[in-house]
């Protein structure tokens, strides 16, 4: 597959690429002099932090840099030969998305929320002159069915909001493979999706590379799918390469400190973790839920029938004073359905909640308002759950604009660098805006905006899931030190079992709504009752060198 | 209005809107231009006023850059030779006036409808929308006909017909951009905070739609002059020996062959105030996202970027 007149040419080069980002304190290095190849069949993976330059680097490839506040200062990327930078818009054009395609990290900002996402597969097609009408949407079809979406006839002509996270990522995907591209880069593209569908993805990319001799470049944060895709790693750290190497050398012996320090921040599978479990002694139950039961209406066509799903089915559950109750399971398994219910952003079937003995779904405004500054929520996107153009003092300080008895003003900001400080940030970023943040300090804004209320229970909607491993654990660090201190419970709903191992007291595990199983979090460990709990945990990836000694042979 | 930049800002970072205003040479130059109308609407009157209705019957479509009449005729004069220069600075007054409160009154009612509309589903939503639909299909310059003869035509009456036919074109896009702001996450963790409707609405929704419709106010400004001055030209609107700029426009056109500058001078003006709110209100919209501010803020030093990096 590589061009004939150069036997010694790679797939895809970039040499000494050196990126800036302007901004107003001046140039900010994104990467450094990195340069890495990749040919037909085999994987890269570049793995780093948030804010490592890695996304960077492929966004170099695409073109998709802006120009300004970005700046390519040096560096070179030739495909089969071809400097790109020499390649006009148009012949750029036809390039991306048929020859190298590209897979984000964040699904919900890929897709267009106004057109269905059949419309949006076909436009794939027509975009680039592959086929159009009729053939373009058999085709959509067949690659809905291939990365696992449900009755792809039916929701074919559904909007991406009626789609759950993990299966927009999985027409994402769909959309970048629909052209059988040489070289497909994926930035981050598993972080947000369900152990198990992270397996099937990673398992689908495994048998397209097979099947078409596909160069993938994986940007990662996790080690585990890292280990479980690569040939080949790259490590970096602040905009440089602090290691490289054949994936299984990496791993089994890293060489560079950032890369052990990586490797350390894994959830260890000792029994008894880090001791983050709750100390306080467990008091009387603050919250009861009696039998739960969520409805939506899938289809509400004029004349058609109304289509019902049974998001929560019949859940029963109780969270004490300084308790930690963790609900795991799969994206559509209702988990976060069950966050908006309980804090009545969504209304609930039939059920109750009973929070200090009334019942949540029969109050008042008035109640309700008091209700709220007991019970606060953690949202999973860090990104989206905070005004973009409010500062992070107005985001600290709002639960006092709208309870107004709880502080007086003059007190406010005293206070917001106070929260700022118990959650690890500085008093100065009282006055940026979100933007300004990385999403793992975002995540501590929006805890200190829910500490800012009078807390009893803090709901947890996948907060730490899209963080890096290592600030993942700080997060939960922090939480479980507020949890002492405070004495505060948390329901934390999750898709990682992992996470929730040395965190929960207990652990309820879901599956299409209904609860499988429901435990002291030592027992789910040593000794699942359900096959379903069981295949969660079975579900992490396992490394590529382990599973498949033989698999892909390397070009040379 | 007049100056978009000031209209939202602490009184702290006033300064700082000034200095950043001043570094970029556009908005520079369409704030100073806007200020010079504004003092022109302001004193114009009382400098001028003696000399817009004064005849010159020597200077009967005399043509501009000669200062044999004075230099009050240096732009030229009309078919009975009233000084172009002077008309042009009294003229502002009306013309700002009845344009600046038509826009302001349309956007804000316009606003205030579309965020309702966009914000709550029921039966409310439902009729605000219809009556906007009923304003749309209505062919505007005639309903401005039927209530300004049934009305009778005074200032105050053209401002409302005015606001009234440009409402719909707010109401329409804050409602658009409502139904998608409504449904992002910082909506819910507001609610989830215990936050009322007014507070979701007017601190969370509402700053990030304000931008657009304050851009779509600007590039309004000149579609209301315009049709100011055709309801002046069938005689509804404002009435002679009042005029605005749309007037002299509008009486300046059957000239256009043998005295260019009648209609000429009065046309620049109008264009020359909307494109200056227009790039004003560009600017404006930069400076008011936190994500996009660093393009007015950087401008300052276009090469000078220190090599280190932070």
């Amino acid at each position: 597959m590589t061009a004939s007149h150069l036997p010694t040419a790679h797939l895809l080069e970039v040499k000494d690429l050196t990126v800036d980002f302007l901004s107003l304190g001046g140039a900010f290095r994104a990467t450094n002099g990195v340069s890495f190849h990749v040919d037909a069949g085999e994987t890269l993976v570049i793995l780093g932090e948030s804010g490592s330059g890695k996304s960077v680097s492929a966004s170099a490839i695409m073109g998709l840099i802006d120009t300004p506040p970005g700046e390519i200062c040096s560096g070179t990327i030739t495909y089969r030969g071809k400097n790109l930078d020499d390649c006009g818009v148009e012949e750029r054009r036809d390039l991306n998305g048929k020859k190298i395609a590209m897979i984000f990290q964040d699904p919900l900002s890929h897709l267009n929320p106004v057109y269905p996402i059949g419309w949006q597969m076909a436009e794939v097609f027509s975009a680039h002159g592959v086929a159009t009408g009729a053939e373009a949407r058999t085709r959509a079809i067949d690659i809905l069915g291939r990365v696992g979406i449900p009755e792809p006839e039916k929701r074919i002509d559904q909007y991406p909001h009626q789609f759950s996270g993990g299966q927009r990522q999985r027409i994402m995907i769909g959309m970048a493979i629909a052209l059988r591209p040489e070289i497909l880069i994926a930035d981050e593209p598993t972080t947000a999706l369900d152990v198990s569908v992270q397996a099937q993805i990673l398992d689908l990319l495994k048998k397209l590379q097979v099947e078409d001799g596909l160069a993938i470049i994986m940007i990662t944060h996790d080690l585990e799918v890292a280990a479980s895709m690569a040939d080949r790693v790259i490590v970096m750290n602040s905009g440089r390469i602090v290691e490289e190497g054949e994936a299984r050398a990496v791993f089994e012996n890293p060489q560079h400190s950032y890369t052990r320090t990586l490797i350390n921040a894994l959830p260890h599978d000792t029994a008894d973790g880090g001791g983050r479990r709750s100390t306080a002694e467990i008091g009387k139950p603050i919250l009861e839920v009696k039998d739960l039961n969520k409805f939506y209406g899938l289809a509400s066509g004029f004349f058609g029938k109304n289509a019902q799903l049974h998001a929560v089915k019949d859940l029963s559950f109780s969270v004490a004073k300084g308790e930690t109750i963790g609900i795991v399971g799969e994206s559509g398994s209702g988990k976060s359905t069950v966050a908006r219910v309980l804090l009545r952003l969504n209304e609930v079937s039939s059920g109750e909640a009973l929070f200090h003995g009334r019942d949540i779904f029969q109050m008042d405004a008035k109640e309700l308002l008091a209700f709220r500054r007991k019970v606060q929520m953690v949202f999973q996107d860090p990104y989206s759950s905070m005004n973009p153009r409010m500062t992070i003092f107005d985001i600290v300080s709002e639960p006092w604009r709208i309870h107004k008895d709880i502080l007086d003003k003059p007190r406010w900001r005293d206070r917001v660098i106070e929260l700022l400080g118990l959650v690890g940030l500085k008093p100065e970023h009282a006055d940026r805006y979100p933007h300004q943040f990385s999403g793992g300090q975002r995540q501590r804004i929006a805890i200190a905006r829910a500490l800012a209320c009078e807390l009893e229970l803090i709901v947890c909607d996948e907060a730490v899931s899209a963080l890096d491993v290592s600030v993942q654990v700080q997060v939960i660090d922090l939480l479980a030190q507020l949890r002492d201190r405070l004495g505060l419970a948390y329901i934390f709903i999750t898709h990682d079992l992992p996470i929730v191992r040395h965190f929960a007291d207990r652990i309820i595990v879901m599956k299409s709504g209904a609860i499988v199983e429901h435990a002291r979090t030592e027992d789910i460990f040593s000794n699942p009752q359900h096959a379903y709990t069981r295949q969660l945990m079975n579900a992490t990836p396992r490394p590529k060198w382990e599973t498949a000694p033989a698999a892909v042979s390397l070009p040379a | 209005m007049t100056i978009p930049a000031d209209t939202k800002q602490k009184a702290a970072g006033r300064f700082q809107v000034l200095r950043l205003v001043a570094r970029n040479k556009l908005a520079l130059a369409a704030v100073m231009f806007l200020m010079l109308v504004v003092l022109c609407a302001i004193f114009g009157p009382w400098l001028m006023g003696n000399l817009i209705d004064k005849p010159n019957f020597r200077a009967r479509n005399m043509a501009p850059f000669s200062l044999a009449q004075g230099w009050a005729y240096v732009l030229g004069a009309d078919t009975l030779g009233r000084s172009l220069l002077a008309r042009l600075i009294v003229g502002a007054q009306n013309t700002l006036g009845i344009a600046l409160f038509a826009v302001f009154f349309s956007m804000v009612i316009g606003g205030f409808l579309g965020l309702i509309a966009g914000y709550s589903r029921g039966l409310l939503s439902s009729v605000i929308l219809r009556v906007a639909d009923i304003v749309m299909s209505f062919p505007s310059l005639l309903l401005a006909l039927i209530v300004l003869f049934s009305l009778g035509p005074s200032v105050t009456n053209l401002i409302i017909v005015l606001a009234v036919t440009r409402i719909p074109i707010y109401l329409r896009t804050t409602r658009a951009e409502v139904l998608e702001v409504r449904e992002r996450m910082f909506v819910s963790a507001a609610m989830a905070l215990g936050a009322g409707h007014m507070r979701i609405v007017f601190r969370h929704i509402a700053p990030i739609v304000l931008p657009t419709l304050v851009t779509i106010g600007a590039i309004d400004f000149a579609t209301v002059v315009l049709a100011e001055s055709s309801l002046s030209f069938l005689g509804l609107g404002i009435q002679a020996p009042e005029f605005t700029w749309g007037a002299m426009v509008a009486t300046g056109r059957g000239y256009l062959s043998n005295a260019w500058w009648i209609a000429f001078w009065p046309g620049l003006a109008i264009l020359l105030t909307t494109l200056s709110l227009n790039i004003l209100s560009n600017w404006w919209r930069t400076y008011a996202d936190p994500q996009q501010r660093w393009r007015i803020e950087l401008a300052r030093s276009k090469k000078g970027i220190p090599e280190k990096r932070t």
